[in-house]
């Protein structure tokens, strides 16, 4: 037995499919060894401070994992999984939001009081689902990914269990989660029936052998559409978003707004890429619908919010609108499109969520408009900080940092797709003009009104809170002006798509295809 | 070229199948809980004779251990333990609207069972493979085959799901701490 790390692994050899899947046990195992940790000794803010700071390190062995596999370049041959860059700079924005979370939910702990040290525990379990999500080159684990993203969520969801309202959130959200699971197994269910596999890339094959597919496919492909559209809340399934995103604690509305939807968008992607690019004339149409309504009702609606948390919840509905533009150009340049701009929406989304956490009074879950008017008077960094994330999340050239980078490889992918996507582009941009509408808003309540009487000074935040502000802001300015590094290995990291010729045939949905006596008693 | 079955077993096969539709329609439409929920065991049992009807007495034995015996008993035990028992108005709370868009779907996927046993489907086994690899291994290796080769990966990622889930509901359902009811009292 070879012990040494080949370059291209055998996936259909145990012992090589744990090494190609070293990133993604660390996190588990790391969240094994924790679990027990967690339930040692009884609940304390200290405790949940220790298990907060571990997962921390946890989290960062693993992004050390991913960066090595993704400098030592590996590749793998055909299985449930892929090896390639795309995989690794998914992971790498995964980990990133989970960094960025842990760090958010240890002061919001602190000041909710949420004592159970699991919630760490839970992000990381939910994590090690993201990244077998952007691994998954099957659609078993794409379901298993998500189910274990989905599970671990729904509990963090409701883990302030003194809050009524996240505890009617998270039923929320777990009810139509289950609902639009039972979508997604049954697409996947059809497109097995018609196909004989859930492998990604022998779907993709024998569809292309096929022809176009049959009813069989295409309705299974609309079933997988409609559990990936829930999944990343684009309208109309997206009704669940604002009232989890409002009841749930800030850090892990961020994560649910980001990393959740980062995750699903990966896999979403890949499925679409690998394994239906010969129905591209039945989901096209579909998806670019999807596109426009997402676009024009989450940034129509965000409009008239005047809770911040609902505002963000349907902000992001409309980016999830602008992530299905990269996915509508069905080309891989999309794929380096999504993650450069899945990247630079984790930074803002998870700074803007700074913001709220630090100036949330304990107790009220969320921040009212009007508390930031006149911010600039009594908390000018913070105003400041907020004001560039506004513009990122905006597209805003220089003030906004990166975001205007990220809608614009979204729109040149769009344009230089086969068949370019014009219309979707004209949308995109018509309703990033929309957007402003409440983004410029924030700043205005900021920076242009009086501070409300009697209303007391919030609460100075924890560090580790300013700290993911302050990062998250100078990040998102300096690569405003330097993009070219990370342009450069977002495009490394499109998935490598083999061409059907040189892939082997390997059937992992077909287990009886080649009959032959299996195991002797 | 369809082969001849026993009448034996085509009248088995029948009486199993409707015992299972009757059950499953009495299952959905019943107002108690506990009147659903035995409805719903009774299903599952005739199911577990069709499996065993083909060949698969392992899955018909697991269907019968897990389903019928594990899953089901907890399921009283939640009915029981919230007091859910006794029908009520609460317990069943679907509108007529919900109820007729359940039935389009209900018919919809009919449809689509009855264009399925019209369509020319290739068999993916040879005819007779299954019962010659059972003689070979037993009923369980063509089970247990795939599950630790092919699907090892789902297999154990199935695994930390539970966990997952474990850890959640024990978060989520354990008694409150003393901090938590100082926190409530300030």
């Amino acid at each position: 037995m070879n012990l040494a790390m080949p370059s291209v692994f055998d996936l259909t050899q145990p012992l090589q499919l744990t090494a190609a899947l070293t990133p993604d046990l660390v996190l588990i195992i790391g969240a094994m060894i924790l679990v027990v940790a967690a339930a040692w000794r009884p609940d304390s803010a200290a405790r949940q401070r220790v298990v907060g700071w571990a997962s921390i390190v946890v989290t960062l062995l693993a992004m050390a994992a991913v960066i090595y596999f993704l400098i030592e370049g590996y590749g793998a041959g055909p299985g449930p999984i892929a090896v390639d860059n795309y995989r690794w700079m998914v992971d790498i924005v995964i980990l990133l939001g989970t960094l960025l979370t842990l760090m958010l939910a240890i002061d919001d702990n602190d000041r909710e009081l949420i004592t159970a040290p699991e919630m760490h525990v839970l992000v990381l379990l939910a994590s090690s689902g993201m990244m077998l999500l952007a691994a998954a080159r099957d659609l078993m684990i794409v379901f298993l990914g998500i189910e274990l993203m989905s599970i671990s969520v729904y509990a963090l969801a409701g883990i302030n269990r003194r809050s009524i309202r996240s505890a009617e959130g998270a039923l929320k959200y777990f009810l139509l989660g289950a609902f639009s699971t039972a979508f997604l197994l049954y697409g996947i269910a059809l497109v097995y029936g018609a196909t004989g596999a859930t492998n990604l890339e022998v779907i993709g094959q024998r569809a292309m052998a096929n022809g176009a597919g049959g009813p069989l496919f295409v309705i299974g492909i609309a079933m997988l559409l409609i559990g990936f559209g829930f999944k990343v809340a684009t309208v109309p399934f997206h009704m669940w978003a604002p009232d989890v995103y409002d009841g749930s604690p800030s850090p892990i509305t961020a994560y649910m707004a980001a990393t959740v939807k980062a995750a699903a968008f990966a896999a979403f992607l890949r499925a679409w890429l690998e394994a239906f690019p010969s129905a591209f004339n039945a989901w096209h149409p579909a998806v670019v619908g999807l596109a426009i309504a997402t676009m024009v009702l989450g940034n129509a609606i965000g409009l008239r919010q005047q809770n911040i948390k609902r505002m963000l919840a349907y902000s992001s509905i409309g980016h999830a609108g602008y992530l299905l533009v990269a996915l509508a150009a069905g080309t891989s340049q999309g794929a380096s499109a999504l993650i450069f701009y899945l990247l630079i929406y984790t930074l803002a989304t998870f700074g803007c969520f700074a913001v709220v956490s630090s100036l949330t009074r304990t107790g009220a879950g969320t921040v009212r408009l009007e508390e930031l008017a006149g911010l600039w008077n009594v908390r000018p960094w913070t105003a400041f900080g907020m004001a560039v994330l506004m513009l990122a999340l905006l597209g805003f050239p220089i003030f906004g940092g990166a975001g205007f980078f990220a809608k614009w490889y979204v729109i040149q992918a769009a344009l230089q797709s086969d068949t370019p996507q014009t219309l979707l582009v004209v949308v995109l941009v018509l309703t990033t003009v929309v957007s402003a509408g409440y983004y410029l808003y924030v700043i205005r309540v900021m920076f242009m009104r009086p501070r409300l009487e009697g209303l007391a000074l919030p609460v100075r935040s924890g560090g580790l809170t300013r700290f993911v502000l302050v990062a998250t802001v100078l990040l998102l300015l300096i690569l405003g002006i330097v993009p070219d590094y990370v342009v450069r290995l977002t495009s490394a990291g499109r998935p490598q798509l083999r061409s059907p010729a040189r892939a082997a045939p390997y059937a992992v949905g077909g287990g009886f295809a080649q009959p032959q006596p299996m195991l002797r008693r | 070229m369809q082969p001849t079955l026993p009448l034996f077993y085509t009248f088995n096969f029948y009486v199993f199948g409707i015992v299972a539709i009757i059950a499953a329609v009495l299952f959905v439409t019943r107002r108690s809980p506990v009147a659903a929920a035995m409805w719903l065991v009774t299903t599952m049992f005739a199911l577990a004779a069709l499996y065993i009807m083909m060949d698969a007495q392992f899955i018909g034995a697991i269907q019968v251990l897990v389903y019928a015996g594990a899953i089901m008993v907890v399921f009283l035990f939640v009915i029981m333990l919230l007091n859910l028992g006794q029908p009520s108005d609460v317990a069943d709370a679907r509108g007529r609207g919900w109820k007729l868009v359940a039935a389009a779907i209900g018919v919809a996927m009919l449809a689509q069972i009855f264009a399925l046993t019209r369509a020319h489907v290739q068999p993916s086994i040879p005819p007779g493979y299954l019962a010659r690899q059972i003689e070979y291994t037993g009923v369980i290796a063509p089970v247990a085959g795939p599950l630790f080769n092919e699907y090892l990966l789902a297999f154990e990622v199935t695994s930390v799901l539970l966990l997952a889930a474990v850890v959640g509901a024990v978060v989520l359902g354990r008694r409150r701490t003393a901090v938590e009811d100082a926190a409530d009292a300030r």
